[in-house]
């Protein structure tokens, strides 16, 4: 492997962790802090990706208020299946919620299928960001790719800046670390947890937005994210979105360089860290909040 | 009454072939064979309080050590295949085990899931067990007269190995090693400083239960006679665990009733005939909606209807 290709999958491997820390860091908010195992978090994705692909008409060049509209849409969907299936399972065990959000998987999938239709569809890249940059004499990068990656970076950065220097961030951080606490000292916890949860359904919306143009759109897509995200919160600690950035770029690495190294065996690479980690660190890399 | 119930259960699933049409037949030995399934799981999630959503890859490696271990051209010994069967899944139980017991709660729900992932990937990605497209039994196995083939032979096979099952578990509640179990799911903390080396019991519990899960794969695999990848999808994880919840968890005959109820609805709502046709093509839909309504309207699962009020 020569340096420029090297280049190239190490910017794969990147832009691969940041998306798949969009979606992850919204899962693992879910869980630390409302303590749900959210199995429909992959159908959150897979709609962000089906609503780039039915808002691109209708916006054309306009691309970043299509992304800011899809946000706005996906965060008040995020609101209202927050009250209506999940308000009144908090009380219940885990295995209860388990079930709901499984239903709500095939829900969703078959929804997905009534209105858009079993196809696989392609998303064009808007033409500013449609070109490629040549890196090193032979091989080029396209400019989209580096747009996500910018893209995840700023939400990261946003996100960061939410939790850790504002209000509501400081709420989320103590509802990581001691659910009962915030609760005892009067906080509205139900619309904290409705905040969260949107939140977390917008993030994983805009990662399938953000990811449509690169690959394609097509049924499924959301079952394999969600497990790979399951990984990433594993190895980064539940409810630590610092640990969900190492992890994700962990596996965007071990993913990018398996399928690179070992064509046949790449799927298993990201279990067998997975693997390591815990054997190394039963509880993850970082403890809850940061 | 009640305590009679699973034996008056047993002995008219044994008279039933009499009267079901070949269809209706198989549907009740794909509804045994999941009932073994979700019983194996009920071990770990109703008994011992582990909660795995990755149980179905014990399911497919038992279905697939079935037909990778058959010969070509004839049938394999049954005895035999359902031993082999029994032990790979074991054995990947025991490595699976191993390492996610060091992890608890949420975290062994996710590993366990990974885990099953990794086991799928193996064989959905590399020629081992003919990729995505699974592999095909030439000749069903035989034991002396018992054919495999032979629908009816089939049946009572399936019928035979849930009853065994059920028995074994029913005993094992009572046993020293279930009340162990069951001290372990209220409260480890306490089992361990009464002395019990808490990690070994769960695990010899996780590796019964594969054990258990790699019998039901063994059922599936001889019954339809073929295998793919997506036997062991966490789909199909998710979907057991379903059944168990439906049935109502800490019943063994929870597992049943749910495995059954499972099937049925899945039955009905893509039967066109019945739901007409527009509904039958999104079953998943009201299948969904269903279990809403059971998650909302019955925290205590189809058991819980059974139960007398107070």
């Amino acid at each position: 492997m020569d340096f420029a290709t090297f280049l190239v999958q190490c910017l794969n491997a990147v832009q691969y962790g940041l998306l798949l820390f969009l979606v992850a860091s919204g899962l693992t908010l879910i869980f630390g802090i409302m303590g749900v195992i959210n199995l429909a978090h992959g159908s959150f994705y897979m709609a962000g990706a089906y609503l780039a692909f039915s808002l691109a008409p209708l916006f054309g060049q306009h691309f970043l208020p299509m992304l800011l509209v899809g946000v706005l849409l996906s965060a008040a969907f995020g609101y209202l299946l927050e009250w209506a299936f999940f308000s009144f399972l908090y009380e219940r065990e885990h295995l209860q919620q388990v079930l709901m959000t499984y239903a709500l998987i095939l829900v969703f999938e078959e929804l997905r299928s009534m209105l858009v239709g079993n196809d696989v569809h392609g998303v064009p890249a808007p033409d500013w960001l449609a070109g490629t940059l040549p890196l090193g004499s032979l091989m080029t990068y396209p400019v989209y790719r580096l747009f996500a990656s910018a893209a995840c970076i700023v939400v990261g950065l946003a996100l960061y800046g939410v939790v850790n220097h504002t209000r509501l961030g400081m709420m989320i951080r103590a509802g990581a670390s001691n659910r009962e606490m915030v609760r005892g000292l009067g906080i509205d916890i139900t619309r904290l947890y409705r905040i969260v949860f949107a939140g977390g359904v917008a993030l994983a919306a805009l990662a399938g937005m953000i990811a449509a143009p690169m690959s394609s759109v097509y049924p499924g897509m959301g079952a394999h994210i969600l497990i790979i995200c399951f990984v990433v919160v594993v190895i980064g600690g539940i409810g630590s979105i610092g640990g969900a950035l190492i992890a994700s770029l962990l596996v965007g690495f071990v993913d990018t360089f398996g399928k690179v190294f070992f064509a046949e065996l790449s799927g298993i690479g990201v279990y067998l860290l997975m693997a390591a980690v815990l054997v190394w660190r039963p509880e993850g890399l970082m403890k809850k909040g940061w | 009454m009640r305590r009679w119930l699973p034996w008056i259960a047993a002995l008219a699933l044994a008279a039933l072939p009499a009267v079901l049409t070949p269809y209706a037949s198989d549907l009740v030995v794909k509804i045994v064979i999941f009932a073994v399934f979700a019983l194996s799981l009920e071990l770990l999630v109703g008994m011992t309080g582990l909660v795995s959503l990755g149980h179905a890859a014990f399911f497919g490696i038992g279905a697939y050590t079935t037909l990778l271990a058959s010969p070509e051209a004839d049938g394999g010994n049954l005895l035999l295949l359902l031993l082999a069967a029994m032990a790979a899944a074991a054995l990947y139980a025991l490595f699976v085990g191993a390492l996610s017991l060091r992890t608890k709660g949420v975290y062994f729900i996710m590993v366990t899931l990974a885990f099953a992932q990794m086991a799928y990937f193996v064989f959905h990605d590399t020629k081992l067990g003919g990729g995505s497209d699974g592999i095909y039994l030439n000749v069903r196995p035989l034991l002396g007269p018992l054919d495999a083939g032979n629908k009816r032979h089939m049946y009572y096979l399936a019928l035979a190995a849930l009853a065994a099952t059920y028995g074994l578990l029913s005993l094992l509640r009572r046993s020293r090693f279930g009340h162990a179990l069951a001290g372990i799911r209220v409260n480890e903390q306490r089992m361990r400083a009464a002395g019990f080396a808490t990690y070994r019991y769960k695990l010899a519990a996780f590796v019964l239960a594969g054990a258990l899960a790699g019998l039901a794969g063994f059922l599936l695999a001889v019954q339809d006679g073929v295998v793919n990848p997506e036997l062991m999808a966490w789909h199909e994880s998710g979907a057991v665990l379903l059944m168990i919840i439906l049935g109502g968890l800490g019943h063994l005959r929870g597992a049943v009733i749910g495995a059954a109820a499972f099937a049925l609805l899945k039955e009905l709502y893509a039967t066109p005939a019945l739901v007409g046709d527009f509904l039958a093509g999104h079953w998943q839909l009201t299948l969904g909606i269903t279990i809403i309504a059971f998650v909302a309207l019955l925290p205590k699962g189809l058991i819980g209807l059974l139960e007398r009020r107070p």
